[in-house]
């Protein structure tokens, strides 16, 4: 398409946002449904055919709601924290490829950007949590702190064992190299490293914790620290807040189906589109909600002995050992 | 007026710790249990449980009413194990006035009780789980409890608050139904546990939490008077229906569950297998059910004790419970108590917490089953 | 070395097997029952809050007011008074009203009732915006309107 380049521009901004809210909105639906038929129980029902208004629903109840601002919490960094919280979501869809003709921006380092904008969201969070002036909250921020951190290392790791597979940072040329067939995708290129399904899977596990999914829900907690961070936040703050964490994982499983499995490029090697990247995008996302549903809550430090005595040394052994076999073959 | 204690809570707030007030109204205190934690970071340098939320003077409400009419309150007390607790009074009430329980009664009273235990069981796995932030094992489990509630409705007409036996017996007989259904349920629940060892027990995050936590050994359970699955996942082979025998838990065979690691997962197991120990109970029960009265001849309607002071003990889903009652030979109980298994593993919290990390505290709290109006009664 | 790597391995094994039964559950049917679109029917032994049982010949309550249940009550919530009718053998009711908000549905009063003259309701939807439709339940007044 030829558009002018401003117009474009806004396009897309109008598009990510669109796509982040109904995301966010319907990955709400999904996640009760998807925990309704774990339990065995039918989910919302009410609202609209199989409750498919509930989102709306939820979306109206919150808006009313008034936005209560505690006495005694730092104002300014109160209310600046759910906006902080879900400018990075939106930042990184702009890099992300859904296709060979539908991106925002071809970056050439797009990855290294992902990663620099997904680490403000933790810092936002922090700060939602340190201007609360709640306990809960404070233990909350203390240790997304530290877990992110810890998971950020394992994370980068694998990226760029996986830079140094491809060669290049630009989020597209990765995906071209994975045309062809299921066993050109970088999850099954055991040629270059026999290890890739390892490192998908401690991609995974980052993804999860960057994520502060369950099982490593440390920051929400909500047997342990009330709602963690959140605790404070009423009506739309707390919405924004709960919209992120979704953003966010639609993100990590879109660089995970970009990085490892082949994006748009079909498995079978024809009819490559969209569709397959939303299929892979949203099989992910079905497997953190599933993931959710399965398993209790990590302790702390076992989520840091994870991190630093496993997943660390496990990335470096890959990449050392591709960095051997890239010498070597 | 400055006190001593005021003084010292000013100078111990020179140093980091700072006051977290947990509870009443917390997701996993499960009531409304309060405990004021003395934090150091996430580290509690002291937990001091606040109990008193829901007191209902259950024991002073004993002395001025007559004998039967405390019945409905025994449900009350610990609303999980009702069964075990209303056997507990009329069992007092029982040796008070000497009266003979016809056999079939006892069988009913122990089916119905051991499945009033399996069902507290699943509630304290599902609500342990919640605790550790597992939320589907709840559902399952509450799944099988419905089971075991149906059964217990259709046999009593009420799901919680059965109040079900009475001096000499039990108010309704069973029905051929009632034995289908609970021999339905026994085959039931057991592949059913087996999947919550695949789904649970066996899970490496569980185990992580578990395993080595909150350490609870024989002479803290001594010293506190600990009692259930606390006590056996301490070690100590210690179970009323063995120690104490009663009704007629002595014509069955079936195992005490002890693991002595004295941790989270030792409790954990513990009541795991007691699940599995209560519905060979059941079956063995179900097959010797006696036929005969359900309620003994000749109890009077308006009891009258003869002058004295009686114990009686049970095997609670939560411990040790024990009624005492006063007799005076009147219509009313010159003194009622109770000694409630929650109470006092509840008092050892504040000495096994101390240096934990809030989440393991919380873990070893999910791990004691308390159920709070079973500690303020 | 051996050791830990197959403790992370069993450890991955254990999640993923705990994973297969949750899916298994998934496409299990729903054991919930939908509450207003479908109810659950109501043993024969609930109970319910009490009602008279009607006699079956004179259509009249059972009841002969020897407020045996108001004394057998441990929470006090009954009261009973009735009548001597003339060319009665026993007294009839006038006046059997129950507090609701007292009750805790134990049952003591239909299993001392000499005449068998009060039953448990089997219902279970009780729910008013006013506190004063339980305060007082008028047992006459309902048998007399023939409420469940």
């Amino acid at each position: 398409m030829n558009l002018p380049e401003p117009f474009r521009l806004l396009l897309f901004v109008l598009g990510t946002m669109a796509f982040v809210g109904a995301n966010a909105a319907y990955l709400v639906w999904v996640e009760r449904k998807g925990a309704a038929r774990f339990q065995r129980r039918p989910g919302p029902t009410e609202v609209g055919p199989a409750g498919l208004l509930q989102p709306i629903a939820d979306a109206l109840k919150l808006m009313s709601k008034q936005l209560i601002v505690p006495p005694g919490v730092d104002s300014i960094l109160f209310r600046l924290a759910p906006i902080l919280v879900m400018m990075p979501a939106m930042m990184c869809l702009a890099t992300i490829p859904f296709s060979e003709a539908l991106a925002a921006r071809n970056i050439n380092v797009a990855l290294v950007m992902v990663f620099a904008f997904s680490s403000i969201n933790v810092m936002a969070i922090m700060l939602g949590g340190w201007a609360s002036r709640n306990k809960y909250a404070i233990i909350s921020a203390a240790r997304i702190v530290s877990q992110n951190i810890a998971y950020e290392i394992p994370m980068m790791l694998v990226v760029i064992t996986l830079v140094m597979m491809t060669g290049t940072m630009n989020l597209r040329e990765i995906v071209d190299q994975q045309a062809g067939a299921i066993w050109h995708w970088n999850l099954f290129r055991l040629d270059e490293n026999p290890l890739m399904p390892v490192t998908f899977v401690i991609f995974y596990i980052c993804m999860l914790a960057e994520t502060n999914r369950a099982p490593f829900d440390m920051a929400e907690a909500e047997s342990e620290l009330v709602a963690g961070a959140f605790t404070e936040y009423a009506g739309m703050g707390f919405g924004v807040y709960f919209m992120a964490e979704y953003a966010n994982i639609v993100v990590g499983c879109a660089l995970a189906t970009l990085l490892f499995l082949g994006g748009w490029q079909s498995p079978i090697g024809v009819w490559s589109g969209i569709p397959w990247f939303l299929l892979k995008m949203y099989a992910l996302v079905f497997s953190v909600i599933w993931v959710r549903w399965t398993f209790p809550r990590t302790q702390f430090y076992s989520l840091l002995n994870l991190s630093w005595k496993i997943l660390i040394p496990v990335s470096l052994a890959t990449l050392v050992l591709t960095a051997i076999m890239m010498k070597i073959l | 007026m400055i006190l001593q204690k005021d003084i010292e809570r000013l100078s111990a707030g020179s140093n980091e710790t700072f006051v977290l007030n947990l509870g009443p109204q917390h997701p996993a205190t499960h009531g409304v249990l309060r405990v004021k934690l003395t934090m150091d970071g996430e580290f509690i340098t002291r937990a001091e449980p606040v109990p008193g939320y829901i007191h209902r003077m259950h024991e002073k409400m004993g002395e001025n009413r007559t004998w039967a009419q405390f019945l409905p309150n025994t449900s009350r007390i610990d609303y999980l194990s009702a069964m075990a607790y209303t056997h507990a009074y009329v069992a007092a009430v029982e040796r008070a006035a000497k009266i003979e329980v016809p056999a079939r009664a006892e069988y009913i009273r122990v089916i119905t009780s051991e499945l009033n235990r399996v069902s507290s069981h699943l509630v304290w796995f599902g609500a342990f789980l919640l605790d550790l932030g597992g939320f589907t094992p709840l559902l399952y489990a509450f799944d099988d409890r419905e089971k075991i509630l149906d059964l217990l409705e259709g046999l009593t007409g009420s799901r919680l608050t059965y109040c079900y036996y009475r001096f000499g017996g039990v108010c309704n007989d069973i029905d051929a139904g009632f034995v289908e259904g609970a021999r339905a349920f026994v085959t039931y629940m057991r592949p059913r546990l087996l999947m919550y060892r695949e789904l649970v027990t066996d899970n490496v995050i569980l185990r992580k939490r578990l395993i080595g936590i909150g350490f609870i050994d024989r002479d803290m359970c001594r010293r506190y008077g600990a009692s259930g699955a606390v006590l056996r996942g301490a070690g100590v082979n210690y179970d009323v229906r063995r120690a104490e025998p009663y009704s007629v838990y002595p014509q069955f065979n079936f195992d005490i569950p002890v693991f002595p690691e004295g941790d989270c997962m030792a409790r954990y197991l513990v009541r795991m297998e007691e699940i599995a120990q209560s519905l060979r109970i059941i079956e063995q029960a179900l097959d010797g059910l006696p036929e005969g009265p359900f309620l003994a001849k000749g109890v009077p309607r308006m009891m009258k004790p003869p002058a004295g002071d009686y114990c009686f003990a049970v095997e609670a889903a939560r411990g040790r419970f024990v009624v005492r009652v006063v007799s005076e030979g009147k219509d009313i109980p010159y003194r009622l108590r109770l000694r409630t298994p929650s109470f006092s593993n509840l008092s050892l919290f504040e000495e096994a917490s101390r240096g934990m990390m809030l989440p393991d505290a919380l873990a070893l709290m999910g791990s004691l089953d308390l159920v709070i109006p079973d500690i303020d009664r | 070395m051996n050791g830990p790597l197959i403790n992370v391995w069993r450890g991955f094994r254990s999640l993923v097997s705990g994973m297969r039964i949750t899916l298994q559950q998934f496409f299990k049917p729903n054991v919930t029952v939908q509450y207003p679109h479908e109810s659950i029917k109501m043993p024969e032994r609930f109970r319910g809050h009490i009602i008279f049982v009607r006699d079956p010949d004179s259509g009249k309550s059972l009841c002969i007011a020897c407020k045996s249940c108001a004394k057998a009550c441990p929470s006090e919530c009954i009261v009973v008074d009735g009548v001597k009718r003339e060319g009665e053998k026993k007294k009839s009711v006038t006046e059997f009203k129950l507090d609701f908000t007292k009750c805790s549905l134990c049952g003591s009063c239909v299993e001392v009732c000499p005449a068998d003259a009060l039953r448990f309701s089997k219902e279970y939807n009780l729910a008013s915006p006013t506190k004063g439709e339980y305060v007082e339940i008028d047992l006459v007044r309902r048998l007399e309107a023939d409420k469940p």
